[in-house]
């Protein structure tokens, strides 16, 4: 796909890095202790921090991904989302006030606040590490891919842009600024998406996506086919370039050539023994390295973006669009129309690889409930495993997160804990609502870029105008701008505080510890822009998945345990960590996903699933109560007093 | 370094019940929540029936949603109640 540049878009995104810089160097006055640092001073309000938390969470996963999902693959897209706030409750109910009252500045503070054991520091330290990094990755991959349309820039400009910044903001100011960044631009992606929303509603379904009339929809075409006695396929008007018997003809596509034009379709069997076929989109990857678009090269603009409905029915009618309706209108409309989805087939001709995109059209009853994505009907038992694991990765991730941990440590009290959880539930709440008609406007309004579906956000925006775009694309920035910037203050801390201050007893003052955290935020920077352009290509949402599942198998049961179970000993603790972490990590390595990146067939992969979670943290949890009962000391001594008192 | 939070809090005379309450809230959502993995996992054909002019799926999905901030909302006031019962 090829965009164009506004110099609107352009001028808004450098104003808000700007912005975001002076915001960061004005607060930056202000911090002196190590206290001010980490944790803001802990004198943050509970609604700027509530809203920080959402705009914490409402990463590039959440804001371009489950969009994106959304937008190619339905409700599965929003499953995501469900999971993602359902792990707010876990936060809220068990975690969020005993981590007020236990930590200083960082998780381990928490976790080590009844122990004081070296095991425990530097397991949590790790794990922190780990996890932050996990996250790190695909923020930084969201950056490349954002930058690409908004100023035609490579992907590894976007990735360093967000490294200099992200660094620059967290090293002069810590945790103060984060937070003030995560409020503007959460605050400012809610407003922003809601009128995106209300322009998408305005609009309704139209069989027609002309983009309000500014931009003319592909016309898709069919052709009638027949065979002749030999068994050869003719088509009207066409040359038949890649025939029945050929590679394509046995993957169910034909290759058709007109004035020199070569074009791929889709071939349908009719009751009546003709042939339908339906125009396809497709890229080429040559064994040469050169990629092809529609048959030319990308500057062609060959590659047109996709997304509309085949049938529009409302009130039990046929109609050529439902003009303005309320959101439920909207969705009842959609669910009684067909819709036409894309499929996605290869074929290899001798290390030729043509990736075809076809047309499948489905009914929106079905978009609109699970099983596009996770294959759940007639699922086989590791498949429906997986899908359960995932769903509990999510679930268990949120109140596992370090650098949503740290944020229960900027406010003053337990009640402001409390209340900036509610505000921040809210407001992820009511985004992810918001997501579900972003991601099914994507899928109907015609601005899908089937090669990359991370920009179908900012893209339905665009139909709505170059204004709305440059806002939107800029805040996504600056999403993946704050969430780095609170995911380096988070790794920063573990090195600093964690590991040389309290784990290696380097005895360092309050200036001391702050330049440590400062220079370790660098350190990180430089690792996760060099990641960020390592993993180019890699999907968002997916890498996130993992790290929720890490998180949740590393930190969620030493969290649990140390609350709610009398006899957890550091010991404990720190193996628990250690199984967790090891477990989840060494289970994503050896998955299907995984072996295909190392250049493997996935069926050679030892396990048949992608999702550890389910393994991972019971196996955890086992670790955590086996080691405790093992090293119980004093049955009834210091330990088990401490952790009554608390 | 000593340990302790960022900020001084003082003594919390509510702390239990607050866990208690927390806990059995916990408990009430995971249910819900995985009641909805579970139809999802096993018979996922019945979140296609239609229910008030919606699928079930969506249905089930914006209750999720809307349930959580209810029972945050009913948490938090129970806990603000508690704690200037027992604290005062």
């Amino acid at each position: 796909m090829i965009y164009t540049q506004s110099p609107l878009a352009i001028g808004l995104f450098i104003f808000f890095v700007l912005f975001v810089l002076g915001i960061s160097f004005f607060l930056a006055r202000r911090t002196t202790s190590a206290s001010a640092y980490y944790a803001a001073g802990g004198n943050i309000h509970w609604f700027t921090n509530g809203i920080a938390f959402a705009g914490d969470y409402l990463s590039a996963a959440s804001f371009l991904g489950i969009c994106g999902m959304i937008a190619t693959a339905g409700y599965d897209g929003w499953m995501y989302a469900i999971g993602y706030l359902a792990g707010w409750m876990v936060a809220l109910f068990l975690v969020a006030e005993p981590m007020k009252r236990l930590g200083k500045y960082t998780f381990t503070d928490a976790l080590d606040s009844k122990f004081n054991s070296k095991g425990i520091q530097l397991m949590a330290a790790l794990s922190t590490l780990v996890v932050s990094v996990f996250y790190l990755i695909p923020q930084m991959v969201g950056a490349g891919v954002l930058v690409q349309p908004l100023l035609g820039l490579p992907h590894w400009v976007g990735v360093c842009i967000v490294g200099v910044v992200v660094t620059i903001i967290v090293a002069s100011a810590g945790m103060a600024s984060t937070t003030y960044v995560q409020f503007f631009k959460g605050a400012l992606l809610l407003i922003m998406s809601t009128i995106v929303v209300i322009c998408l509603l305005g609009r309704g379904l139209t069989s027609n996506p002309d983009q309000g009339g500014s931009k003319a929809y592909h016309d898709f075409k069919t052709l009638q086919a027949t065979v002749s006695v030999e068994g050869a396929l003719m088509v009207p008007d066409y040359d038949v370039v890649a025939g029945l018997d050929s590679e394509f003809g046995q993957a169910g596509f034909v290759k058709l050539s007109k004035d020199g034009q070569e074009t791929i379709w889709h071939l349908e069997k009719k009751a009546d023994g003709t042939m339908q076929l339906s125009e396809t989109l497709y890229t080429v990857h040559m064994a040469d390295g050169t990629k092809l678009y529609n048959g030319a090269p990308k500057e062609d603009g060959q590659f047109f973006p996709v997304g509309h409905l085949k049938e529009i029915r409302m009130d039990g009618q046929e109609v050529a669009q439902t003009g303005a309706v309320g959101p439920f209108g909207y969705l009842s409309a959609f669910q009684n129309s067909t819709i036409v989805l894309w499929g996605k087939k290869y074929v290899d001709i001798n290390g030729e690889l043509t990736t075809i995109y076809y047309q499948k059209p489905t009914p929106g009853s079905r978009v609109l409930r699970p099983g596009l994505k996770f294959k759940v009907d007639n699922a086989t038992g590791t498949q429906k495993f997986n899908f359960i694991s995932l769903m509990i990765a999510l679930f268990c991730g949120t109140a596992a997160l370090p650098h949503i941990l740290i944020r229960y440590y900027t406010v003053p009290s337990q009640a402001a804990a409390r209340k900036s959880t509610i505000v921040a539930i809210a407001a992820i709440g009511f985004f992810y609502v918001l997501t579900l008609f972003l991601g099914l406007g994507a899928m109907t309004n015609g601005v899908i870029n089937l090669t990359d579906n991370n920009m179908s956000a900012p893209l339905l925006a665009l139909s709505f105008g170059v204004v709305l775009f440059a806002i939107i694309s800029s805040l996504a920035f600056a999403t993946v701008l704050g969430t780095v910037s609170g995911l380096i203050v988070a790794s920063s801390g573990a090195v600093a505080h964690d590991l040389m201050d309290k784990f290696f007893g380097m005895n360092m003052t309050e200036t001391a510890k702050v330049r440590a955290g400062k220079i370790a935020a660098v350190v990180i920077g430089l690792v996760a822009i060099y990641l960020g352009i390592v993993f180019e290509g890699m999907n968002v949402s997916f890498l996130v998945g993992w790290a929720f599942a890490v998180a949740a198998s590393a930190n969620l049961p030493a969290i649990l345990m140390i609350l709610f179970w009398k006899k957890t000993t550091a010991k404990g603790v720190a193996a628990s960590i250690f199984t967790g972490l090891t477990t989840a990590l060494g289970l994503i390595l050896v998955s299907p996903d995984m072996y295909v990146r190392y250049g493997l067939l996935p069926s050679d992969a030892p396990i048949a699933f992608n999702s550890p979670a389910a393994i991972s943290i019971p196996a955890s949890f086992i670790a955590l109560v086996v080691v405790s009962l093992l090293t119980q000391k004093q049955p009834a001594g210091q330990e088990a007093t401490e952790a009554a008192e608390a | 370094m000593a340990h302790g939070p960022a900020v001084k809090l003082g003594k919390d005379n509510a702390a239990g019940y607050k866990t208690k309450l927390g806990i059995w809230m916990f408990l009430l959502y995971t249910a819900v929540y995985f009641g909805f993995v579970v139809i999802n996992a096993i018979k996922p054909s019945l979140m296609e029936t239609v229910i008030m002019g919606q699928t079930l799926a969506v249905v089930y999905g914006f209750g999720l949603l809307g349930f959580a901030l209810v029972l945050a909302i009913i948490y938090n006031n129970l806990c603000n109640a508690a704690e200037r019962r027992l604290n005062s």
